[in-house]
């Protein structure tokens, strides 16, 4: 309920499926106890890749601007889109850059080999020592209780479809237990080659 | 215990603050405008620590300005309040950071669709359709939520505002000396009169 971690609030929560990935993420922006938007979304795209940031309200923007910069400077040099694992190690050192004055976010990545089309999922603490994950990557003020859905209703090989129920069931039902996240979801289910963005309609309360 | 208010409409958004200036337990004035105007669309309004509300605000409105006469174009409240996010994040990592909260209120100049962006001194930013900072968030929001629509006309919005000051002047320890309100609408920024002498009994 306290630290710089935990004024905003937020939750976010990837999985690994037979061929696909899903990220998610719920909506909430808040200051302490007291819910100042039902609108902010905390996973961005940068072309096949997913981050997923949650943490200090502040810092999700600041980090999310500055991989838009970076990716967009990497795409322009290599002339191709980054891959998931590249993105996770760039992701790694630009937080462990700033070591002793850290950004406050908790990152999630999530996205498919290009070339094998394998999943990868991966988590972050602030100073960007990477967890790789062969099932599911939680973080926010949420993660007690994702880890606890997760644990219990994820299964290897699940298909994208029930990839997504599995994934809106886990991060549905863990936010309704943490005041400081919820208020509806976004969850992505990534395949080879198809993107599904689905908006999830949460407790208002 | 400054007050700042917006409200968003189907062509407008109202942006009100507190017409008093106070250091500690004194109020020093009461009829502080705590308002910018950035360009012919948008409008900044502004509270938090003394020197620094006022500084920053027209560090940004000297930059809005600057953008404006360099390109012949201005930039949309999007855009601005992406920008002033940019320089208060910047801020809040050095050695003596802006402590100023804001309310960026426009309508974009090619849609015509109004905005209204809330902003904090961390430099959190959201979009949202109504907004408050300070304790007025505390006594207003749930009121907004109650009354607000996305297509009510500005005569509704300013309806919704009243409702909301009268709570204010209900429940608020201090007097904080009335609003200056403004309306940003597709043809700029137009001051409205408001009632500031209403008398609100409490409970």
């Amino acid at each position: 309920m306290s630290g710089i971690f935990a004024i905003n609030g937020g939750a976010c929560v990837a999985m690994v499926g037979k061929d696909c990935v899903a990220i998610a993420c719920d909506l909430r922006l808040g200051l302490q106890a007291l819910t100042v938007s039902n609108n902010f979304p905390k996973i961005f795209q940068y072309g096949d890749v997913f981050l997923g940031l949650t943490g200090l309200a502040t810092d999700v923007s600041t980090v999310s601007d500055l991989f838009r910069y970076k990716v967009n400077m990497y795409r322009l040099r290599e002339e191709r889109d980054i891959a998931p694992r590249t993105f996770a190690n760039l992701v790694s050192s630009t937080l462990y850059e700033k070591r002793f004055g850290p950004y406050f976010v908790g990152p999630v990545v999530a996205g498919l080999e290009p070339k094998t089309g394998e999943p990868f999922i991966c988590g972050f603490d602030s100073i960007g020592c990477i967890d790789f994950a062969k099932d599911f990557i939680v973080s926010g003020t949420a993660t007690d209780q994702l880890f606890g859905m997760c644990e219990s209703l994820w299964e290897p090989n699940l298909g994208p479809e029930d990839l997504f129920e599995t994934i809106s069931q886990a991060l549905l039902n863990a936010v309704d237990r943490d005041a400081l996240s919820g208020w509806g979801a976004h969850i992505y289910i990534i395949e080879k080659d198809k993107v599904t963005k689905r908006l999830l309609k949460g407790r208002q309360d | 215990m400054e007050v700042l208010l917006g409200i968003t409409g189907k062509d407008f958004t109202l942006i009100a603050a507190s017409k008093a200036a106070m250091r500690g337990a004194t109020i020093l004035k009461a009829s502080d405008d705590k308002t910018r105007q950035l360009n012919k669309h948008t409008l900044m309004a502004f509270s938090g620590e003394a020197g620094d509300t006022v500084q920053f605000a027209e560090y940004i409105q000297a930059n809005a300005q600057l953008y404006s006469m360099r390109n012949e174009t201005d930039l949309s409240p999007s855009a601005l309040a992406n920008f002033v996010r940019g320089e208060l994040a910047h801020s809040l990592r050095s050695r003596k950071p802006y402590n100023v909260n804001l309310l960026l209120g426009g309508v974009d100049p090619i849609t015509h669709k109004p905005s209204l962006y809330w902003l904090d001194y961390l430099a959190a930013l959201a979009p949202l359709p109504y907004a408050a900072h300070g304790y007025a968030q505390y006594y207003c929001l749930s009121i907004l939520d109650k009354h607000h629509h996305p297509d009510i006309t500005l005569g509704q919005g300013i309806k919704l505002l009243t409702l909301c000051t009268d709570e204010l002047k209900r429940r608020l320890p201090v007097d904080f000396k009335g609003m200056t309100v403004k309306a940003v609408t597709k043809d700029g920024i137009v001051d409205i009169e408001f009632d500031d002498d209403k008398v609100v009994k409490s409970a």
